[in-house]
């Protein structure tokens, strides 16, 4: 069983945190990633940085250009992750957009990934129907799941096609939106999220998009397997010593912060 | 062979929706309704009667005499560059502002580089009232005032692009931003052939008048309704689409597509893309278009702010890999030349990405029988002053 689907099974709500490789400084990676699971997070996405993020907003659109300066590549990342089984159990997903993946070779990434020990991918312009196609023979046949996103626009009958093309979970973007904080979450989005629910779909669901703190966290797990923090942690190790954290996820964690 | 789009929205290989998720309503209901809307009675009326009143269409074909006996051959220029709003940008925004209206959007998005293609969202969008946010590069608004406040003027609101290079490239993500954050009562009014299916195909059907016009133009004045060439400027590739279209299948056309070389195709200050680009996805499309190995899209570079596009929309990057089109590039100095001496031969001062296509003479040799069509695809007031700098006027 992949990582990922052994994670899931587990009796709790999972915390996945989202960052940027090679950001703020590029050999941050492999630490990041230490200190996440260190500290009790459940999942990590290992967001591979490109040059037009189209569904970013300015927190990690800003993180990735500053990853690309610091001279980050498809190549540097691997390299740093090669040894990352060594010292790590978590389930790991890279998170990046269609075509550095493509330039690389969609056969030869996934391959690289089975290699180093990724579960699976997160590529927001990868349509469901594209990859059903074209590339879903190869992701399994390295053991890969890749996640697709749903919104509260998309229709049930897309949903159930999702639901039916995924073997992790389902992305559950919170509201219509690039990724980055929001206050909270109203009453649309509580109905959405008991709408998906309700489907009894086969693939729990994690919440992104708009998650930054324990409150947001909560209202979010809720109705969701788990939830995902990005923008929220990306501005934190913006503003904040790599060694605090233990504290940003801690305060994720508990109440009273 | 077909040049057109298929059913799944590809030319070839190239074309597709690679968009994420948040796009998918958006663009399915545009990609199930375009077709449909373009076919009613109704549309077709209203498009036609403001192409021809508020456009003033059929722009001119006109047989440029002096320009003819200079190269040796016959030369017909395409009047775009006499549209309302001075290019033909306005075509497609007319097009897509009656389809907006006909889907219930009452909000229009548009992202633009010097500013041609948003002017002409900002005119529609006065004409029918709506709301208007431009998208433009921080960069392109400080060298494009004129059209910043013609905008302005027209009632638009220009939201500066302060990510990436704040160019082009990022007023475009900037507006998919935008799209993705109001999904329901939003349309995007994409200027040029590219973008997910069905975009580069609704455009180039809007701008498909003009090859249409210079059909029946070019039999009226030379009893034959096919040219020997058509020749157009590539950015993303609007106005060559357009005047390509009703000529794909033509197998005695010969179509001429003309890229901007910046400073020289190896000069690393170009965008040359059918020589410099690798396949590859650019704003929700499989085409052509400058990277790095490693697949970060890079920064083109033309005098043309209307050619500084680092993709071509997938229709031309399936017609240059078939070999259907003849590329070819130009640099800035001769596509400044053409431009001055299309001033000095025929008293028509052509915009600059229009010069890339008149530069072609000097490099390309025809038959004094050969009907060369060329689109003259904007006029030169906005590029005034990049003139006046050039040429020390």
């Amino acid at each position: 069983m992949n990582r990922i689907q052994s994670k899931l099974q587990e009796n709790k709500k999972l915390l996945s945190i989202y960052f940027t490789a090679g950001y703020p400084n590029i050999d941050d990676t492999v630490s990041i990633i230490q200190d996440l699971e260190h500290h009790g997070v459940d999942l990590i996405e290992i967001g591979l940085p490109f040059s037009d993020p189209l569904a970013d907003g300015p927190t990690i659109q800003a993180s990735s250009t500053q990853a690309l300066k610091n001279g980050m590549t498809t190549e540097v990342l691997f390299n740093q992750l090669k040894d990352i089984r060594k010292s790590v159990e978590i389930p790991l997903i890279i998170m990046g957009y269609f075509n550095p993946m493509f330039q690389y070779g969609v056969e030869a990434f996934c391959k690289k990934c089975q290699d180093i020990g990724i579960d699976g991918l997160i590529i927001p312009d990868l349509p469901v129907d594209v990859y059903h196609e074209k590339y879903q023979a190869i992701f399994e046949k390295y053991g890969l799941i890749n996640v697709f996103l749903i919104t509260p626009q998309t229709s049930d009958e897309r949903i159930r096609y999702i639901d039916s093309v995924s073997n992790g979970f389902i992305y559950m973007v919170s509201s219509a939106s690039t990724t980055g904080a929001q206050s909270g979450f109203g009453n649309e989005q509580t109905q959405y999220f008991e709408r998906i629910g309700n489907m009894n779909l086969k693939n729990p669901q994690i919440v992104g998009f708009g998650i930054s703190n324990h409150k947001t966290f909560s209202q979010a797990t809720q109705y969701a397997k788990g939830a995902i923090i990005g923008s929220a942690f990306v501005k934190h190790v913006t503003n904040n010593n790599l060694n605090t954290i233990g504290e940003f996820v801690k305060a994720i964690k508990t109440s009273d912060s | 062979m077909n040049y057109n789009v298929n059913e799944k929205g590809y030319y070839g290989e190239f074309g597709g929706a690679y968009i994420p998720e948040m796009l998918y309503p958006n663009v399915e209901e545009l990609r199930q309704n375009y077709l449909k809307v373009m076919a009613e009675p109704d549309f077709k009326t209203e498009f036609n009667q403001l192409l021809k009143d508020y456009v003033g269409r059929p722009s001119p074909l006109y047989y440029a005499k002096r320009l003819s006996e200079t190269y040796n051959t016959k030369i017909y220029l395409k009047r775009e560059d006499l549209n309302h709003t001075g290019a033909h940008k306005i075509n497609n925004t007319i097009g897509q502002i009656l389809m907006a209206n006909r889907l219930g959007k009452t909000r229009i998005i548009a992202e633009t580089g010097a500013g041609q293609h948003g002017v002409a969202t900002a005119t529609v969008c006065a004409l029918m009232g709506l709301e208007c946010i431009v998208y433009m590069g921080e960069i392109d608004i400080a060298r494009q005032a004129p059209n910043v406040a013609r905008m302005k003027m027209l009632g638009a609101t220009v939201v500066p692009a302060l990510s990436g290079s704040r160019t082009l490239k990022d007023a475009t993500n900037e507006a998919i931003r935008d799209w993705i954050n109001n999904p329901v009562n939003t349309h995007y009014i994409i200027g040029s052939a590219i973008g997910p299916h069905p975009y580069p195909d609704m455009v180039t059907r809007f701008q498909s008048v003009i090859s249409e016009e210079i059909k029946w133009q070019l039999k009226e004045q030379e009893g034959r309704e096919n040219p020997d060439y058509v020749v157009a400027c590539i950015g993303g590739g609007s106005n060559a689409a357009g005047t390509y279209y009703h000529y794909l299948h033509e197998e005695d056309v010969k179509i001429i597509a003309v890229e901007a070389a910046g400073l020289g195709v190896d000069s690393g200050e170009s965008a040359a893309t059918s020589v410099l680009g690798k396949e590859g996805i650019i704003h929700g499309c499989k085409t052509l278009l400058m990277q790095t190995n490693d697949g970060q899209i890079t920064e083109p570079y033309s005098i043309s702010a209307g050619l500084d596009y680092p993709g071509v929309g997938p229709m031309h990057a399936h017609l240059c890999k078939t070999g259907r089109a003849e590329f070819m590039a130009i640099t800035d100095n001769d596509a400044m030349h053409a431009g001055l001496k299309l001033c000095e031969l025929e008293g028509i001062i052509p915009a600059i990405e229009s010069s890339h296509a008149l530069a072609i003479f000097e490099q390309k040799a025809f038959k004094s029988d050969d009907v060369v069509v060329v689109s003259l695809s904007g006029r030169g007031d906005k590029d005034l002053q990049n003139y006046i700098d050039y040429f020390k006027i």
